[in-house]
């Protein structure tokens, strides 16, 4: 490799700003994680190692239908998502360049530009006209707007993994007899498969995280598992609430470490 | 078998290819016809951007013609898509399936055309033992070194038993020695499986070599059609006559002599006989070729005499270089033998002797 004039690692004061900043990004963290197996009620004084709370959280029905909640939801959206994100890709990559395509670029991954606030209200709206118009209150309005802000997570992979494809593959396919939906099925597909995952388990994990939308766009009784903790921590704070970041941190950090390497696999 | 030049494998009428319009109008094939016989080793050949890859890939059915018919065996295929014609292709860049075996590779053909498990196995196993692959039948496509990829990708494209096989470039990418062998190999295939081949290069060593028929492209159209040695020794244009190994430009006044023939007069006084090109009566000032190796140096005056410039040595030939007395350069290129040097000198003043009919009239 090139030697670098400039090294970045050999600046003055590299290394303290480099531990201030990790320090600042993972030790509140680490706390949440150290409290969460405290004895005691006190998430700042420890008093000694428990698996009370872990217990306590998985013996609380409102902890269970949140967080069954917040998986049906985050299902549903990924997978909706992930189908409408593998069509747009494949209609904003199989085509020659032409004017306005960059638009819909941005027109796709709009919800990544849009303040979500702005989308929370909107659609809280809107939903509410739906609502008095049908009666209907059901889990679809939040899934339709997970659906919504998880299509630019999902797009973005597999974008990127069509973009890296070889286009004479699906030309050689057609030159052996292959019908346009074989070569759909036999060539694309399978080569696209770990950009599909891959935006798939991101659009879920987006869509389990989320807490501004779901705050604004359910109803009463609707609580995923965001959204409940936000309301007990205006209540007490006690380390139930670690326990649950805590096995939440761990169901994300094991579908991160999973799209990691996914996306690195090379066929 | 044989070239059979009764019947026409593809007969191109009148094809033309227009890309974009108003002032970025490309005409990337302009009127072009030809017809390619069976069995018939047929190369494309020309600079980049000469519209051959352009007239594969309207046979391959990646584009369709703007105007004009492509029959295969007397049925119209412009409007077919790809799909749907008993054409294959071997692609530049191979393009083998990543997510295949080589045996998966070379099957597929075969099973998008339905055709029964035990048949496929048995064709592929038979293309195996053509491409000389049997052993590496269960490697992915990326586990093999790039002439064995090559190898695959050829017994792919003959798997289903095409018509007829396109080739575009497909040696480009090999290293000098393994693109000799392939050259050798493929001629081999070509012949064994009897199967129309039309072959795209911009390579004319690899044209001349390979071919039973050329076709010189320039800017979209069809330049000459004729056999290696037709190409070679009489050029009909002076961009195939230069395309084409090294050649010498002459200016002379020619007149029409017996047998179809010319006599040229050259700068120097001197008459030479020469072959003109086809469909050709010349009259007037004419460009004349003669190849370096028709003709040769001579102490004293010969046809044309000048004054030796420079004597290039590369193995088995030497080049003479000599300045023309009339203005002008002529190279001339003489066979080595093991005891003598080139017997020449630098700054010598010499003659070059053109042989009868070593010199063709060009049509412009």
């Amino acid at each position: 490799m090139a030697r670098s004039n400039f090294a970045i690692k050999r600046q003055p004061g590299f290394a303290t700003i480099a531990i201030f900043c990790f320090a600042l990004l993972y030790l509140p963290i680490v706390t949440l994680v150290v409290y969460a197996f405290n004895e005691g009620n006190s998430v700042a004084i420890w008093q000694g190692f428990s698996l009370r709370w872990f217990r306590q959280a998985w013996n609380n029905q409102q902890v269970l239908e949140a967080s069954i909640r917040s998986v049906q939801i985050a299902s549903v959206a990924a997978v909706v998502a992930t189908i409408a994100a593998t069509m747009a890709a494949l209609a904003t990559t199989r085509t020659k360049p032409y004017r306005g395509l960059t638009f819909k670029y941005a027109f796709i991954n709009q919800p990544l530009m849009i303040p979500e606030i702005v989308t929370a209200v909107a659609l809280l709206i809107v939903f509410a006209r739906i609502k008095v118009a049908t009666g209907y209150s059901g889990l679809g309005y939040l899934i339709a707007a997970h659906t919504a802000f998880c299509i630019p997570f999902a797009y973005l992979p597999i974008r990127a993994r069509l973009e890296s494809m070889d286009l004479t593959l699906e030309t050689a396919a057609a030159d052996l007899y292959a019908t346009p939906w074989k070569t759909f099925t036999r060539i694309t597909l399978p080569l696209l498969w770990p950009g599909i995952i891959a935006g798939l388990m991101l659009a879920f994990v987006i869509s389990l995280d989320d807490v501004v939308i779901t705050e604004f766009v359910k109803s009463g009784g609707q609580d995923t598992l965001p959204t409940y903790m936000l309301g007990q921590l205006r209540r007490v704070v006690t380390p139930e609430m670690n326990a649950i970041s805590t096995v939440f941190l761990l169901i994300s950090i094991l579908i991160v470490t999973l799209f990691f390497f996914i996306s690195r696999r090379r066929t | 078998m044989p070239a059979n030049p009764d019947r026409g494998a593809i007969d191109v009428r009148g094809v033309s290819k227009i890309f974009g319009s108003g002032a970025d109008r490309v005409a990337a094939l302009d009127d072009v016809s030809v017809v390619i016989c069976e069995n018939e080793f047929f190369t494309l050949l020309g600079p980049s951007g000469c519209g051959k890859t352009t007239l594969l890939r309207l046979i391959a059915g990646f584009d369709f013609p703007t105007y004009g018919q492509i029959l295969l065996h007397g049925q119209d295929i412009a409007p077919l898509p790809p799909f749907k014609r008993p054409v294959n292709t071997v692609f530049q860049s191979y393009a083998l399936f990543p997510h295949m075996t080589v045996a998966q590779n070379i099957g597929f053909g075969l099973e998008m055309l339905g055709k029964p498990k035990d048949e496929v196995t048995a064709r592929v196993d038979q293309m195996l033992k053509l491409v000389k692959m049997e052993a590496l039948k269960n490697r992915k496509t990326s586990q093999i070194s790039g002439g064995q990829q090559q190898r695959v990708a050829l017994a792919r494209a003959l798997a289903p038993q095409p018509k007829v096989l396109l080739l575009d470039e497909p040696l480009s990418a090999l290293d000098y020695k393994l693109r000799k062998e392939m050259q050798i190999e493929l001629k081999r295939l070509q012949h064994e499986t009897g199967i129309t081949f039309i072959f795209v290069t911009h390579d004319q060593e690899e044209a001349l070599t390979m071919s039973d028929r050329i076709a010189v492209m320039s800017q979209g159209k069809i330049l000459q059609v004729g056999t290696p040695w037709d190409i070679y020794d009489k050029p009909s244009e002076r961009f195939v006559a230069d395309f084409i190994g090294e050649t010498n430009f002459l200016t002379a006044k020619v007149e029409p002599a017996e047998g179809g023939k010319a006599n040229a007069t050259l700068s120097s006084g001197k008459t030479i006989a020469a072959t003109v090109a086809e469909n050709l009566v010349p009259s007037g000032e004419a460009t004349i070729v003669v190849r370096p190796e028709h003709a040769r140096v001579v102490k004293g005056e010969g046809h044309l005499p000048g004054v030796i410039d420079n004597i290039v040595y590369f193995g088995t030939d030497t080049n003479i270089h000599v300045r023309l007395d009339g203005g002008g350069a002529f190279i001339v290129r003489q066979q080595n033998t093991r005891s003598a040097g080139s017997g020449f000198e630098l700054g010598e003043h010499v003659g070059i002797l053109i042989a009868d009919d070593a010199a063709q009239v060009l049509k412009d």
